[in-house]
């Protein structure tokens, strides 16, 4: 019997890993693949509260789309940020973001 | 899809192994390219898991956004950011184990949430397209209509930052 | 009628010179005969309404008890308030005539010393703003005022010692005169505030009331303390003894300078404050004990100083102590009527002196030493002249004015302590001698044939005139109309003349000019013998007792000592804690510089971190992250 808890720890999984990513990679754009990650384990969150809730069934699903749409918007700026960074200083490294320490 | 019978039990473990696994690939591969396929993958993966939960219409538009629109950018960013060898692109830094000590206790502590909080479920309902649409355009319009002006700033903006200023270009 | 509107508009009279100094300050600097036209017209007008306040104290009946009383408030806040006002009573009255008569003779007389100076115009201002704080000074209702004034006297003085500026000595002298003045400014200044702490107000007429009632309550040993504070500030302006030493210094000024200081401002005005102050310092017997004796005293060391001076000017100055110690004595035995009296007469002769001893050096091109004089009697016969009936005039010779002003302080010193009457008349065997020295080896004897004087111009002698008038009758004439009954305190003076001590005096004064006769007279120099004899004693008296090379030590020694060891200390501890407080701050920052590594994954990973403990936190403290949700 699958039920909701199965479905959170799908998504704590799923988030732990993008958290995992974010905090390792070296490449900006493996930290937005990872950004993505855990916004769609917070999707999985999210849909299956709505699936499983005893009263407003479609705010949930609502929400997600609302997250599709902010992660798109961060997708396109993100990568836009990236290739300026790129253009810019020849790299993606984050490693080597760090301009504004003194 | 029904809920509690075999093959829903069976399709949601071969769907949430096929989504972590992929997400472990986009995490672990050395090879970027390699990872943003993955990341695909994973994507297809939680919308099949979204048709367990029978939210068809979250499913076809994960499919779309994530896999079809997200994935590629992601794979025009790799491909135009990346000149030199693919095979060694997507390097860890030398945080591994602080990384792997903070996901860890992170994920700790929301699985000990998950599984320390009595859940009341209730009997649930199917929520079709339609649903989704009246919502939108009801209760939830300030919203929509924000995210809406946010799509096209990230748009605007996105093409600025590409473009370059006259510095740069 | 103009008795009636100078009384009332007596505050008219320090205000014209005040006004004089703003408008020559700000237009005339470079028209010096209109802004000596300007100073002169100013200062006689007041001198006018001064004349006519005098008048209006005799014809109105206004006493010591009731004075004509003018005030408003200057500024006030809970607790204090600060008025501003008019108050003249006989003594105010006799101090405006005096000053401002002396004040408009200088001034005259300064038209003709000044010539050819190049800041002719500036020296008026600063004079015209001199005699205007001294005047303020005598009408000053409260403590208060009279302190602002009495401090700009003390700026003013400075101003002036230090006129010729590009000589190092002036520049010192002005220096010296202003700090060492300090000193006592600074005793006056906390006895004001404790007065003000203990009965709430400064105002003359209240204190006069408040503080008998207090120490008939309380007694007098707390308020000792407040009036030897408020002592301090005469003791310094009126230079008694320990800080006596700016006075002769204040030499350095133009001459004009020094016999304003000396006779009508500055000097006279720490006498003046403890006159003010008489019901505050006659109920404390202890005060006026050590204003007696510290009065004598400096009397008795002056003077003793006085006989060995070279310096015209200096002995002048040392003469002014002397006789200043005279009027703090007569306070001191409770005469103010006398010390008043004395102030008075003494203004007339020493701004007299003074101005003779500038003719002199004027003539001389600034020639100091007495003893290079000789002989100018021939050459200069009017100088002779006035100076004579001075030297006669602070000698005590009747019917001098000196002599009567002399005689009262005796009377009064002799009533109270026969100790403090031989001092007070040993000092005046010394006065005649030293001034028939000045006045015989100046004058008389052989001409020094290095010299070509010549008499002064009208514009010098004139003032000197009228000053040598008032030397000889203001004497005898305030003493049979009754300034006593006018100017008192407590129950009327009836002023008559002991002929015990009156004769006694006199023949103390003829004896003094006998000595002086036997060694200086004819020319003779008689004096390097007796040198010989007394020789420790010579150069005691010469060196002014080593006061100014004690302080000068002390300066040397004890201070820059100190001020070295404050100075490791301020750089050492002070400036240590500071420094290394700012020094731990940028230490701790350089640790925590580490942390601020510039890679975002560092800051993602911490927030996380903390993140996390906050959850655990929670958890253990709440019990439970969610009790309860509800799906």
């Amino acid at each position: 019997m699958i039920g909701l808890s199965h479905y959170l720890l799908v998504g704590a999984a799923l988030f732990g890993l993008g958290l995992f990513g974010l905090l390792t990679k070296r490449n900006l754009i493996a930290v937005l693949m990872s950004i993505e990650l855990m916004l769609n384990s917070v999707n999985i969150n999210l849909v299956a509260f709505s699936r499983f809730s005893a009263t407003d069934a479609a705010a949930g699903q609502v929400f997600s789309l609302f997250i599709i749409a902010v992660a798109a918007a961060e997708v396109a700026v993100g990568l836009a940020l990236a290739y300026a960074i790129y253009r810019g200083r020849d790299t993606v490294s984050v490693d080597e973001m760090n301009w504004l320490k003194w | 899809m029904e809920n509690g019978g075999l093959m829903h039990t069976l399709a949601f473990f071969l769907l949430s192994g096929i989504t972590l696994a992929a997400a472990m690939g986009v995490v672990f591969k050395r090879n970027l390219v390699h990872s943003a396929f993955l990341l695909s993958v994973t994507f297809l993966g939680v919308a099949g898991l979204y048709m367990t939960l029978q939210a068809e219409f979250m499913a076809a538009v994960q499919a779309l956004v994530y896999s079809g629109a997200v994935a590629v950018l992601v794979v025009i960013g790799v491909m135009l950011t990346h000149r030199q060898q693919m095979s060694r692109s997507n390097p860890p830094n030398k945080m591994l184990l602080v990384g792997a000590l903070a996901a860890l206790s992170v994920v700790g502590a929301i699985v000990w949430a998950i599984l320390a909080t009595p859940w009341k479920v209730g009997k649930g309902s199917v929520v079709t397209a339609g649903d989704i649409g009246r919502r939108f355009l009801t209760d939830f319009a300030p919203p929509f209509e924000a995210v809406a002006l946010l799509l096209l700033a990230a748009l605007i903006g996105a093409v600025v930052l590409f473009k370059g200023g006259k510095a740069q270009s | 009628m103009w008795a009636d509107f100078s009384l009332h508009h007596a505050w008219l009279i320090p205000l014209l010179p005040a006004l004089a100094f703003a408008i020559i300050s700000f237009f005339l600097l470079r028209s010096p005969w209109l802004a000596a036209r300007l100073a002169i017209a100013a200062m006689g007008t007041a001198f006018l309404i001064a004349l006519g306040v005098v008048w209006a104290v005799g014809s109105k009946g206004i006493t010591v008890e009731a004075p004509f009383v003018m005030k408003t408030v200057w500024f006030s806040m809970p607790g204090l308030v600060a008025s501003m006002g008019v108050l003249v009573d006989p003594i105010a009255a006799m101090m405006l005539f005096v000053v401002s008569l002396i004040s408009l003779l200088v001034l005259i007389y300064s038209t003709g010393y000044m010539t050819g100076d190049p800041g002719y115009a500036r020296f008026f201002a600063f004079m015209s703003l001199f005699a205007a704080s001294m005047l303020a000074m005598v009408i000053a209702t409260n403590f208060l005022q009279m302190f602002v004034f009495w401090e700009l006297v003390g700026l003013c003085s400075y101003l002036l010692i230090g006129w010729y500026f590009f000589k190092i000595s002036a520049r010192e002298a002005a220096k010296k005169a202003f700090m060492t003045t300090r000193i006592g400014d600074f005793g006056i200044l906390l006895g004001i505030l404790f007065l003000q702490i203990a009965f709430g107000t400064l105002d003359f007429g209240e204190l006069a009331v408040k503080v008998p009632a207090y120490v008939q309550q309380n007694g007098v040993a707390l308020l000792t303390c407040v009036a030897l504070l408020l002592f301090a500030g005469p003791i310094a302006k009126s230079g008694q003894f320990p800080l006596h030493v700016w006075l002769p210094d204040a030499m350095e000024g133009p001459t004009p300078v020094s016999a304003l200081i000396h006779a009508a401002t500055m000097v006279v005005a720490g006498v003046y404050l403890v006159a003010r102050a008489f019901a505050i310092f006659s109920v404390l017997p202890g005060a006026m004990t050590v204003i007696a004796w510290l009065g004598c005293f400096t009397a008795l060391f002056a003077a003793a100083i006085a006989l060995t001076q070279r310096e015209i000017k200096r002995i002048l100055a040392f003469s002014t102590i002397s006789q200043l110690g005279y009027m703090m004595l007569a306070l001191g035995v409770g005469s103010l009527t006398a010390s008043m009296f004395h102030l008075m007469t003494h203004a007339f002769f020493k701004a007299l002196l003074f101005l003779g001893a500038g003719s002199i050096l004027h003539a001389l091109h600034d020639k100091a030493d007495i003893f290079e004089m000789g002989g100018l009697r021939k050459s200069m016969p009017a100088t002779c002249a006035m100076m004579g009936i001075a030297v006669l005039a602070i000698a005590g010779i009747p019917p001098f004015a000196g002599f009567f002003s002399k005689d009262e302080i005796l009377v009064a010193a002799a009533h109270v302590s026969t100790p403090l009457y031989i001092g007070a008349s040993f000092t005046a065997f010394l006065t005649a001698f030293y001034m028939a020295r000045l006045f015989l080896v100046a004058f008389f004897g052989e001409e020094n044939p290095h010299n070509h004087a010549h008499e002064s111009g009208l514009a010098m002698l004139a003032p000197m005139g009228v000053l040598a008038v008032f030397s000889i009758i203001a004497g005898i004439v305030p003493f049979t109309m009754g300034f006593g009954d006018w100017v008192r305190f407590g129950p009327a003076h009836h002023a008559g003349i002991d002929w015990g001590i009156a004769s006694a005096s006199t023949l103390i004064a003829l004896a003094g000019f006998g000595l002086a006769w036997a060694i200086y007279g004819n020319g003779a120099r008689r004096s390097d013998a007796i040198v010989k004899q007394v020789g420790v004693l010579y150069s005691l008296s010469l060196n002014k007792f080593y006061i100014d090379e004690i302080y000068q030590w002390f300066n040397r020694n004890i201070v820059t000592g100190l001020a070295r060891v404050l100075y490791w200390v301020d750089l050492n501890v002070v400036d240590g804690i500071v420094d290394g407080a700012a020094q731990k701050s940028g230490a701790v920052g350089n640790i925590l510089r580490r942390f601020q590594t510039g890679q975002t994954q560092h800051y993602a990973a911490l927030m996380l971190m903390a993140t996390v403990m906050m959850t655990l936190i929670l958890a253990i403290t709440a019990g439970a992250v969610a009790g309860g949700g509800k799906i």
